[in-house]
């Protein structure tokens, strides 16, 4: 649901303006300046959606893409992001009245749930798309970041909500967000995914069986305001037959010994790694982890893209954080030597290593010794 | 043509030659004769060559030398007449060498299977099976099946939902769908106000009525439930207007009014309407409708069951969840709770901030956790934080409120501990200064601008288990931007990591709070949260909680801000 730039009534002059100074006052970590450059473009006349999606989204967007780039920290983007929150909760408080016409009744939702999926802390997201519903009528429940699957069906039998909207933002969540798809739709509700987890077209979300996708918060509005999906019958949990060959559930059930022994593995190749710190050989260990996660996610949704974009994209950050790129590809070198009776999980890896390489492929996938 | 000749000339001969062949079968060499089943042979121009008893009863015009068709029906007459004279020979010659195909049709209200065989000489033997009590067996078989899947579909559709709006919006929209035009759901009233869901045509419209049910007829009966009372037709004029929806099109043709028997308890009423036109219910369709709204009726008290239990639920543990921390006298405060279940959302672990009563006086956080986790657990932190609470005048004396605190406890019927910390906050200027007392619990961490980590020097035995406790107090001065951590041990305790199953510790947790130097409180306790459940991952882990104060960089609401807008913008 990373929201986008699009044309709208006011002047994309004054957006940039306001961009620039929200920008400026994140840096600076100077709270009331953030407040002061949205809520003033409010004062002049920039509607509350086009300063949540065309300001605050793609300003998000930017703290995310800075940290990947590793201009800023960790601390400075939970800084921002913390300080995001509050210009959010500034400009919901303006306008709490509710300016915006309730939808019709009948075939058009009324109450919306917006959530976070089990293990998803990435909430601004989420939270963009609820102030943009209740800015256009919508009675909206925002259950926030990280909301166990319990909890949430637990709120739709109590509150009687008409459709729900869940956000994720990383693929790794997609089982965890596919067993909240399905409890929701087993207690007769639609549910809308949305969120980079599922995919730059949605592809996952089709996968996993949601009743409507939505690339941004707009789009997102949109699909609500045209009425809801129509709700599933209950039914059986949607089937991915390539979960027959077990090959996600024993990786995911192997990941400490995976990690253990390709950690092992690396420390007897990299002769540097002899000196790394407890610390250092933990944070390495938790970035095999992250593969080993990834893997399962790509696994699980039977897609070799999910782990290449992965690789690439950790490749990127490596790059900018000064690392050579050779660790990931003795790490992926590795786990296919692990996964010996895993033929899926080999042709991921071997996928990932030739989209590392930028090599042709090769005409069959196969093991590398 | 050739047809009309051939008729007219052979039907001498076989006239002639059937009579005999009657007679030998008369003389009963072959059974068929006395086949309870009708048989008739025709030869190939349409003529009766034999029969039987059972055929002339079937048919009693029959008679050897009629024609078919002035004897049995258009239908049959015709079937012989293609079998007789085939469009194309070859075509006739295949389906001769494979069986044809069995007939249907009606004659005199019966349902008739015939299938031919043929003689060999031209001569066609019809063998007549009346079908009508196996068809009838098979439409009703049918029609049962279909009421079967729409009931399974709709138990699966009423049982999903455990919120009784959407439980009565379905049923409404089932009955409309299945069992007659439109229909309405009206549940028991709550303070003389009905709810009424009116579904039609795929759409339903929920309203609040204030009705009298004996202005219609059975609708107070069906209301109240009992004793059962079944379905009941009335005049669709006695129907008062509310009752038809709009749209439906002038007065409904048919009413029934059918009771939703719950639990125990009247779970409400159905009235379903049918247009003028439409044939009434029969008898089965009204077992049907009872059927239905015997499976509506348990839904919907299930649904209520449930929503009344969750609001006793949620009244009970309101006072027991962990309360939304904000700024308060010039310091800013969080707090996080995770609990050891999905499933529940109060635990062992307890925080709160209680803001000074008059100005100047000290806000009292307190953070601790109860020995055992779960519902039990919960109960009894409810208990200390009621007594924190009264003893908030004393709280310019930590020992004190301990000591009292810890008597509270050991004469409770329980044997469970507790440990806690209490930071009682001020602040003077831009500083904020804490007085922290450890109650047996982890040491509360200090973050400072540096990003050095500092663990405050107190401690104490824990409340609930011996006769007398002691304590010591530490006292801790916070610059703007600083923070001062409270969490239990639910954060250093949990197991997990990429490794496996090693303990986060209180080493990483000093590493994650070093790395938030100038975070706001909220963030602090975001990214500590964050790093610890992601430590644990899907792991079990014990309740968790943590609570930041953190003295808000001041010099930023005038000075700075005029200085990094000036600096930045365009």
């Amino acid at each position: 649901m990373s929201p986008q730039t699009t044309i709208s009534t006011t002047s994309t002059a004054d957006l940039a303006a306001t961009r620039r100074q929200l920008w400026a006052a994140l840096e600076a970590r100077d709270e009331p300046a953030a407040t002061a450059a949205v809520l003033g473009a409010h004062d002049a006349g920039v509607p509350a959606e086009d300063l949540l999606l065309d300001v605050i989204g793609p300003v998000q967007a930017r703290v995310g893409a800075e940290w990947a780039t590793g201009r800023i920290g960790v601390a400075q983007e939970h800084a921002a992001t913390a300080i995001q929150d509050r210009v959010v909760a500034a400009l919901a408080h303006r306008t709490a009245d509710g300016t915006g016409a309730r939808p019709e009744t009948g075939e058009t939702p009324r109450r919306v749930t917006v959530a976070c999926v089990d293990g998803e802390w990435h909430a601004l997201p989420a939270r963009l798309l609820a102030e943009v519903l209740r800015g256009q009528g919508f009675l909206v429940d925002y259950l926030g970041a990280h909301v166990p699957t319990p909890h949430l069906i637990a709120h739709l039998h109590q509150t009687g909500t008409d459709v729900v909207a869940l956000s994720s933002s990383l693929p790794v969540r997609l089982p965890t967000a596919h067993a909240a798809v399905t409890a929701i739709q087993a207690i007769g509700l639609p549910v809308l995914v949305g969120g980079a987890a599922f995919g730059p077209d949605g592809r996952y979300a089709r996968l996993l069986g949601a009743d409507g996708w939505a690339p941004d918060a707009r789009a997102a509005a949109r699909l609500l305001a045209a009425g809801p999906p129509r709700a599933h019958a209950a039914r059986p949990a949607g089937e991915l037959p390539h979960l027959a060959d077990q090959e996600y559930t024993l990786v995911t059930r192997a990941r400490t010994q995976l990690v253990r022994q390709v950690l092992q593995g690396l420390e007897d190749a990299v002769p540097a790694m002899a000196s790394y710190t407890d610390r250092q050989r933990e944070r390495t260990a938790e970035d095999i982890a992250h593969i080993v996660d990834f893997l399962g996610a790509s696994l699980y949704t039977d897609d070799a893209e999910l782990f290449t974009g992965f690789v690439t994209w950790t490749a990127g950050i490596l790059r900018s954080r000064g690392v050579p790129g050779d660790a990931l590809v003795a790490a992926l070198d590795l786990l296919a030597d692990a996964q010996h009776d895993f033929p899926r999980a080999r042709a991921h890896l071997a996928a990932g290593r030739r989209a590392l390489l930028r090599v042709p492929a090769p005409p069959t996938p196969g093991p590398r010794s | 043509m050739a047809g009309h000749y051939a008729r007219a000339t052979l039907m001498t001969v076989f006239e002639d030659e059937s009579g005999r062949s009657r007679e030998t079968a008369g003389a009963g060499s072959t059974s068929w004769i006395g086949s309870p089943h009708p048989a008739v042979v025709a030869d190939r121009d349409g003529g009766v060559v034999e029969f039987n008893a059972a055929a002339a009863d079937l048919f009693p015009r029959m008679g050897v030398g009629k024609w078919l068709d002035e004897v049995v029906p258009r239908w049959l007459a015709d079937a012989h007449q293609r079998l007789a004279h085939p469009a194309r020979a070859p075509a006739a010659a295949a389906s001769a060498r494979t069986r044809p195909a069995p007939l249907r049709g009606r004659h005199d209200g019966r349902l008739l299977r015939a299938h031919p065989t043929e003689s060999g000489h031209g001569d066609v033997a019809w063998w007549l099976v009346d079908d009508s009590d196996l068809t009838a067996a098979q439409d009703a078989l049918r029609t049962e099946r279909e009421r079967h899947a729409i009931l399974a579909e709709a138990s699966t559709q009423l049982l999903a939902s455990l919120n009784p709006d959407r439980c009565l919006e379905k049923a409404a929209l089932l009955a409309a769908d299945h069992l007659g035009d439109a229909a309405l759901v009206i549940s028991p009233p709550v303070r003389n106000r009905y709810t009424v869901v009116t579904a039609m045509g795929g759409g339903f419209e929920r309203t609040q009525l204030t009705l009298d049910p004996a202005l219609v007829p059975g609708l107070a009966e069906a209301l109240q439930g009992f004793p059962p009372v079944p379905a009941r037709w009335i005049d669709p004029a006695e129907l008062p207007s509310w009752a038809v929806p709009e749209g439906f099109g002038g007065t409904p043709g048919s009413v029934a009014i059918t009771p939703l028997p719950g639990h125990g308890v009247p779970a409400g009423a159905l009235i379903l309407l049918r247009r003028g036109g439409q044939r009434a219910f029969d008898a089965s369709e009204e077992l049907f409708a009872r059927l239905f709204a015997a499976r509506a009726g348990a839904a919907l008290s299930a649904a209520r069951l449930y929503a009344e239990q969750a609001r006793i639920t949620r009244a009970l543990i309101a006072e027991l969840l962990p309360p939304r921390l904000h700024h308060v006298d010039g310091v800013d405060f969080a707090g996080g709770y995770r609990t050891s279940q999905d499933t529940e959302r109060i635990g062992g672990d307890f925080y709160d901030v209680h803001p000074g009563t008059d100005d100047g006086q000290e806000t009292l956080a307190v953070l601790g956790d109860v020995c055992g986790k779960g519902l039990d657990a919960a109960v009894l932190t409810g208990r200390i934080r009621s007594t924190v609470q009264a003893l908030l005048p004393l709280a310019g004396d930590h020992q004190n409120v301990l000591r009292l605190l810890n008597g509270a406890l050991l004469t409770a019927r329980h044997t469970r501990f507790a440990t806690l910390v209490l930071a009682s906050v001020r602040r003077t200027g831009g500083r904020v200064r804490l007085r922290l007392t450890s109650a047996g619990h982890p040491r509360p961490l200090v973050l400072r601008a540096t990003g050095e980590v500092e663990e405050a020097d107190t401690g104490g035995t824990l409340v609930g288990a011996l006769p007398v406790v002691t304590s010591r107090s530490a006292t801790v001065d916070l610059s703007p931007g600083e923070t001062c951590l409270l969490y239990t041990d639910g954060i250093t305790e949990a197991r997990g990591g990429p490794l496996g199953s090693a303990m986060f510790g209180e080493d990483r947790l000093r590493s994650a709070l070093a790395e938030c130097v100038g975070l706001q409180a909220e963030a602090v306790v975001e990214r500590v949260q964050m790093i610890a459940g992601d430590w644990v991952g899907r792991g079990p882990h014990d309740d968790m909680a943590v609570v930041a104060i953190t003295a808000p960089h001041t010099t930023h609401l005038s000075a700075v801000n005029g200085h990094t807008r000036g600096r930045y913008t365009a």
